[in-house]
């Protein structure tokens, strides 16, 4: 990339041709955060307290402290996340290579499907009809699932639970393997609560998608927004998580260029 | 006879909130044995040792023998009404609000004769009596004659409504009431008479069974309410707080670990933001406005509770660190009690053994039913005590504990490791 094309991008995006695209969930208390069965060790939900507020306990300024876990709200998932990717070079967040936080998305649009059925899988087929029309998936890509999924404003409907545990869609573990195997993908993203559908654990393997992208050192994005005001090709996004050593993961500002 | 409580009329808001005045809180060291036997609903007096003499007013000697050597010891309370009188004057602010206010003078069979405030019912003098020690609006033990006979709504008599926490009335925040314990408690309120429970739950999408049933009951309406976000207490308190008369904090964050059998603080954390830090912010966002309605007619601001647990006295190793936590919010409960004292509104805690719930699955009986629980909660608010401890394990770890807690933590130890 020239310093011309970086001079063109910053002027484009000032004068709005180039639009920046909000992908990410605000973090809130009232946001819900994963939750595992309850003999294992949880996720921090989002929490904040103030420090103070132009008062007595600091008269010029107003702060919080807040916390969360790494998987709380929008976020990136990196390979050292899952027991597949434990062992692979520059697998945390502090090692992985900043160059992989950027790239071009591929966004597929199966927000109809996921309506009719929350436990939608996405399929090598229903990927191979996106690319009849948009194209093949570029090498080192994002896939970006839409379903529409971020706008279930109500924590229930979000979460999505039953007797059965929770029903949000997701990709098919041979999609997976397709996307890995067959278009090198970077990574997966999703609007819902994890990469993987709600019922993944009945997928085999348990997991496909954390078990097979971070096996291959690729990453996730989930409780991702908007993207139905993405181009289903051409935007480019920016997913950078904290510099946390030895970090799995973080809460994210998910961005996308997209054409204005 | 006492006529039953009229259901009190909505507040002109246009009049001033009477402030909360309280009855003379002074007592010696000796005297504040009384409170302490009242604050568990027992009548004690000292005795002594020596020659047997029942002692009244509390003291340092015996009155007969002069000996020091007094023990508090629980009386029958059983006595004569020798007369009685109704005040119509008095120089005490907080008496001269509420006169005419009964009184009688009562020999007791173990010895003293006493001045009692006297409860409506009781036959005109002479009669026979029994004599019970209840905690006054100053959280102080104070004496009162009851009728030996049951009388229809002894509980309304404005004297005895005056030392007691009843929920008849009144508006109850239940912060927790998805957990069996919390169900069983806003069931348990409106069989007591409550007006309306508020029915606090966190996290939503996790559904609890039961819990989709008390949306029917008429007295209860659902508020989100999460006591470890600062923020959604504070909301609730902005919205509700000067309409709550009894809050009962059935929030809890149960687990069952001690210090090496789980790696890690997360777990331990997650208890003390639920048992201790809950404690707090509920305390900071609703303890002031409800101190301000400590007098706020007949369903003023009453009651605090705390379900905390039996061991919050002493350490159970198994559950060591919930213990700890439990513990945290007992030594909070207290400042919380000695903050709210001001506003005659009565911190309470109760303190059961083992709870039969899932976390609890391999304590061996007894363990305490939600339900039994929720009776507790509700007879500890009618009577007015200050501590409750429901159930047997309860009352025997008590027991041990008053007489040696260090036996007790030895004998508890056994269990751990």
């Amino acid at each position: 990339m020239t310093l011309n094309s970086l001079m063109s991008l910053a002027a484009d995006l000032a004068s709005g041709k180039v639009r920046v695209v909000d992908l990410s969930q605000t973090l809130s208390p009232e946001f819900p955060q994963i939750v595992l069965p309850p003999e294992l060790g949880q996720c921090w939900p989002f929490r904040i307290e103030e420090i103070s507020r132009y008062d007595e306990r600091g008269p010029a300024w107003y702060w919080n402290n807040f916390s969360c876990g790494e998987h709380t709200g929008t976020h990136f998932d990196a390979p050292i996340h899952w027991v597949s990717g434990r062992d692979l070079p520059h697998n945390a967040t502090d090692t992985l290579p900043v160059r992989d936080l950027i790239g071009s998305a591929c966004v597929i649009d199966c927000s109809r499907e996921a309506s009719a059925d929350p436990d939608f899988l996405l399929t090598v087929e229903h990927v191979k009809r996106w690319e009849a029309v948009h194209g093949r998936i570029p090498a080192r890509a994002w896939v970006l699932m839409r379903t529409d999924w971020s706008k279930r404003s109500d924590p229930v409907a979000f979460q999505n639970y039953d007797e059965t545990g929770q029903h949000t869609p997701g990709p098919a573990a041979e999609a997976v393997r397709f996307l890995i195997d067959e278009r090198d993908v970077i990574g997966f993203g999703s609007e819902a609560i994890g990469t993987d559908a709600g019922q993944g654990y009945h997928l085999r393997p348990p997991y496909p998608c954390h078990t097979y992208m971070h096996g291959a050192g690729r990453y996730g994005l989930q409780c991702l927004a908007n993207l139905d005001q993405l181009p289903p090709t051409g935007a480019v996004i920016v997913c950078a998580p904290l510099k946390i050593k030895n970090g799995s993961g973080s809460p994210i500002r998910a961005l996308a260029l997209v054409p204005g | 006879m006492t006529a039953p409580l009229a259901r009190p009329r909505r507040k002109n808001p246009v009049l001033r909130t009477p402030q909360p005045l309280l009855p003379p809180w002074a007592r010696s060291r000796a005297a504040l044995g009384l409170t302490a036997a009242a604050a568990l609903g027992r009548f004690e007096l000292q005795v002594c040792e020596r020659c047997a003499a029942v002692q009244y007013p509390p003291r340092e000697a015996c009155h007969r023998c002069l000996c020091d050597a007094l023990v508090w010891r629980e009386q029958s309370g059983a006595g004569a009404l020798l007369a009685t009188t109704i005040v119509h004057h008095s120089h005490d602010l907080y008496f001269r609000e509420r006169v005419p206010w009964r009184l009688g003078l009562v020999q007791l069979d173990a010895g003293p004769t006493v001045l009692a405030h006297l409860v409506a019912g009781c036959a005109p003098a002479p009669s026979r009596v029994w004599i019970g020690a209840r905690l006054d609006k100053s959280g102080q033990g104070v004496l009162l004659a009851f009728p030996t006979e049951e009388v229809p709504n002894m509980a309304d008599d404005r004297e005895l409504r005056e030392m007691s926490c009843d929920p008849k009335y009144r508006k109850v925040l239940v912060t927790d009431g998805k957990t069996r314990v919390g169900q069983a408690t806003v069931r348990a309120l409106i069989d007591a008479g409550a007006d309306l429970v508020w029915v606090g739950y966190a996290e939503p999408w996790k559904k609890f069974p039961g819990f989709a049933e008390l949306e029917a009951l008429p007295q209860a309406t659902l508020v989100p309410l999460d006591v470890t976000d600062s923020r959604s207490v504070k909301e609730v308190a902005a919205e509700i707080g000067g309409k709550v008369d009894i809050l009962v904090n059935t929030a809890e964050m149960h687990r069952a670990h001690g210090i090496a059998s789980r790696s890690g603080v997360d777990v331990a954390r997650s208890e003390m933001d639920v048992n201790y830090f809950g404690l707090l912010r509920l305390a900071q966002e609703f303890g002031p406005v409800m101190r301000s309605r400590g007098a706020d007619g007949p369903a003023s601001a009453t009651a605090w509770v705390n379900v905390l647990s039996i061991y919050a006295l002493t350490n159970y190793p198994p559950q060591g660190t919930f213990s700890a936590s439990k513990a945290a919010a007992f030594s909070l409960s207290q400042c919380l009690r000695a903050e709210m004292r001001a506003g005659g509104v009565r911190v309470i805690n109760v303190f059961p053994g083992p709870l039969d719930d899932e976390w609890n699955q391999s304590v061996p009986p007894p363990k305490l039913s939600p339900e039994a629980l929720a009776k507790s909660i509700v007879k500890a608010l009618q009577d007015g005590v200050e501590d409750a401890y429901p159930g047997d394990v309860a009352q025997e770890w008590l027991a041990r504990f008053r007489e040696s807690p260090k036996t007790l933590e030895r004998e508890l130890s056994a269990a751990g490791g």
